[in-house]
């Protein structure tokens, strides 16, 4: 499939605007936890629509959008009765309300489908392809309709979120104070829904109803993993539904053609959402805080730090018994440390480079100067703690060992110096062994 | 509406409250006078008929049982929650004019600490009114911020997000950001609860400093062992108010029996017990 700049140029730039102007609401309905409310509202502006229609006949911009505000603003309100009269809790009167509201809408739809422009799998899934196809002119330069409404939106919603910034930061966190020092937190609720509910009807068009989701809590969702500030995740957001949306249109009429020579292209609603996805899972593994494999690499070098140091610890107690330590790499290799004799290799090989130990031919590996001081710290606070386990909590000797184990690597030099005075400063530990200083 | 609550069958009827009479109705200088006040949740009441008339520059705890409508008073006095009868005045006008007057610190359970916001933005919160609606926060108002944090001694703690900090530390961003606020009253739903001990002295000498320069504190509390201590002022709640006065006065055997009846238990009365005892060694 070629790219024609005429269109494909037009699809990118109104699938961008849709995820832009999605994806500032999108923000707050995620830090509220009210995803699902998301998703109710954009299924629920349907009847709204409909009505809008049917009693107007016509599609005009201003008739759909007073429609879509009214449905929004009552799927918010029947929720909220349906929670307190209903005695359920707010998903299942979500639940309840939106799909009633939506099937209402669909039956309203198909009933006049036959003097009706407004088609079901059209609400559903949108087809930006199509949209871009009709134009208008204001200040005399052709664009889509549905791109002219989307920039419209998007320009509304940045003003309104530039403007109420932080009140809307603080009604989403803490609700209470809000209202106590003037700012109504109902209010700035209702006023989010309205948004919610504009927005998806503008983006209807273009990715329809359920993918629209995609658009208002996918890239904030991403964007929440990968930082921990507000103004930045706000910004994330958009570059990354704005990724979203430009991968998604290349990535529809190029990989089916990939795959399946006979496939030419696909919706591009459908990928941007499937890219939107897959950023998601990617934030995910990669995030550098709240990422999969940046959490297990932290965790992997802590335990390595750790085999490193009882690697020293026991060079150190070799060297108290000479003779012993000609097979010194054998018995760390033996030696209970939990780990694969791979990783006690690497652990020799990094202290060696570090300038820790020195190889001394054949099995044997020693300390050297710097080395030395380490390990001496590291046992000296092994044995202190032994002792201070022993005086002070009664431990039976067998216990004494792996508890220590565990303190020694995080004693700084101010426990060791009180461990040694609440132990009297002992030139022996309980097995009898010197504590080194 | 209040018409269609039922009374709650409780003994201790109104003849038994310990008001403290002013003769007037809403003085002015009390900083909290309450008069009437019901509230009802799914027309069960939770608070009958509480009048209550603070006196200015004092610690004042409130203590009940669980379910007592403790948190109830302090909500349904800002407006939170919706009165069924009754009237709120802060130093002699409605509350919704007084609004600047009145510090809250809410119980920490109440938002969500994953939220993407650092420990000074929060602190920043108590300023928002201050600023203004639509005004953008400035530097000066993120000083004023920091050397709240400062005073709560969380100054290095400034830029961590505030999942990050312990329990105890998150409860002193909330009092830090109520400090911000600049108020004459400060209304404190359980600033204790599940923090250490060091940090509850800390707190403890925070309101006693606020206090001492004149400041009202209301302070939801539960431990009965640390009243005399902490407070100069005890309100006994349960659903009705019981007591209220100077803890010398009103914090006794008998009004502890009235306001937790069976619900006392034998660990709540040693304490009581030990409370008392410490005093008469003080």
């Amino acid at each position: 499939m070629t790219w024609t700049p005429a269109i494909d140029n037009w699809i990118v730039a109104t699938g961008v605007m849709a995820a832009l102007a999605c994806a500032l609401p999108g923000n707050f309905l995620v830090l509220r936890r009210m995803s699902m409310m998301g998703d109710a509202i954009t299924h629920a502006v349907l009847p709204g629509l409909a009505v809008a229609f049917l009693m107007t006949s016509s599609r005009g911009s201003v008739t759909m959008f007073v429609g879509a505000v009214l449905a929004g603003l009552l799927t918010t309100l029947f929720t909220q009765w349906v929670e307190r009269f209903g005695r359920v809790d707010g998903n299942a009167a979500m639940g309840v309300v939106f799909t009633t509201l939506f099937a209402v809408g669909l039956i309203l739809i198909v009933r006049s489908a036959d003097h009706v422009d407004l088609d079901p799998s059209c609400v559903l899934y949108g087809s930006i392809e199509q949209a871009v196809l009709d134009t208008v002119r204001p200040f005399g330069i052709a664009m889509p309709r549905a791109f002219l409404t989307l920039l419209i939106v998007f320009a509304i919603n940045a003003i309104l979120f530039g403007v109420f910034y932080k009140e809307f930061k603080l009604s989403a966190f803490d609700p209470a104070l809000a209202t106590t020092l003037g700012i109504n937190a109902t209010v700035m609720h209702y006023l989010l829904m309205i948004v919610v509910a504009v927005t998806t009807v503008a983006a209807f068009e273009a990715v329809g109803s359920i993918l629209v989701i995609a658009m208002l809590i996918v890239p904030p969702a991403t964007a929440r993993l990968l930082t921990d500030r507000l103004g930045v995740m706000i910004l994330l957001s958009l570059v990354l539904g704005a990724a979203s949306a430009g991968l998604g249109h290349v990535g529809a009429i190029t990989v089916p053609s990939m795959i399946f020579p006979e496939v030419s292209d696909t919706t591009t609603a459908g990928v941007i959402a499937v890219v939107a996805g897959l950023l998601f899972v990617m934030a995910l593994l990669l995030s550098p805080r709240h990422g999969v494999i940046s959490r297990a690499v932290h965790r992997w070098q802590l335990n390595f730090h750790i085999v490193k140091q009882d690697v020293l610890g026991l060079v150190y107690r070799l060297e108290e018994h000479p003779g012993e330590h000609e097979q010194a790499v054998q018995r760390i290799l033996q030696d209970a440390m939990d780990v694969r004799p791979m990783v006690s290799h690497w652990a020799i090989g990094r202290l060696v480079r570090e300038g820790l130990l020195n190889r001394m031919g054949g099995d044997d590996v020693r300390l050297t100067e710097t080395g030395r001081e380490h390990a001496t710290r590291l046992v000296r606070a092994h044995r202190l703690w032994e002792t201070y386990l022993e005086r002070h909590l009664d431990l039976p000797a067998g216990r004494l060992h792996p508890t220590a184990e565990r303190f020694e690597h995080v004693t700084t030099e101010t426990m060791a110096k009180r461990l040694a005075d609440s132990t009297d400063r002992p030139a022996q530990d309980p097995h009898g062994r010197d504590i080194p200083r | 509406m209040s018409g269609t609550i039922q009374k709650p069958v409780i003994d201790n009827a109104k003849a038994n409250v310990d008001v403290i009479a002013t003769g007037q109705e809403h003085p002015e200088d009390s900083p909290l006078s309450v008069h009437d006040l019901t509230v009802a949740y799914h027309r069960k009441p939770v608070l009958w008929d509480i009048d209550l008339d603070l006196p200015d520059g004092k610690v004042i705890g409130i203590v009940g049982p669980n379910g007592a409508g403790k948190s109830t008073l302090l909500k349904a006095c800002m407006d939170l929650i919706p009165r069924a009868s009754g009237r709120v005045m802060v130093y002699g006008k409605p509350y919704k004019k007084q609004r600047q007057l009145v510090g809250y610190v809410p119980q920490r359970e109440t938002v969500d600490w994953d939220f993407p916001v650092s420990a000074l933005d929060v602190v920043t919160m108590g300023r928002y009114a201050r600023i203004g609606w639509c005004w953008p926060v400035t530097r000066s108002h993120r000083a004023a911020a920091m050397t709240a944090l400062d005073r709560v001694g969380l100054a290095d703690f400034a830029h961590r997000q505030i999942s990050q900090l312990s329990g105890g530390q998150q409860q002193r961003v909330f009092l830090a950001r109520a400090l911000t606020q600049e108020a004459q009253l400060y209304l404190m739903d359980e600033p204790f609860a599940a923090v250490d001990a060091a940090t509850e002295q800390a707190i403890v000498r925070i309101l006693h400093d606020l206090r001492d320069a004149g400041r009202t504190v209301v302070v939801v509390h539960h431990d009965l062992q640390t009243v005399p201590t902490y407070f100069d002022w005890v309100a006994m709640l349960n659903m009705r108010l019981v007591a209220v006065g100077p803890v010398d006065e009103v914090f006794t055997q008998v009004n502890l029996q009235k306001t937790y009846g069976g619900k006392l238990t034998l660990l709540d009365e040693a304490a009581y017990a030990v409370s008392r005892e410490m005093r008469v060694k003080r």
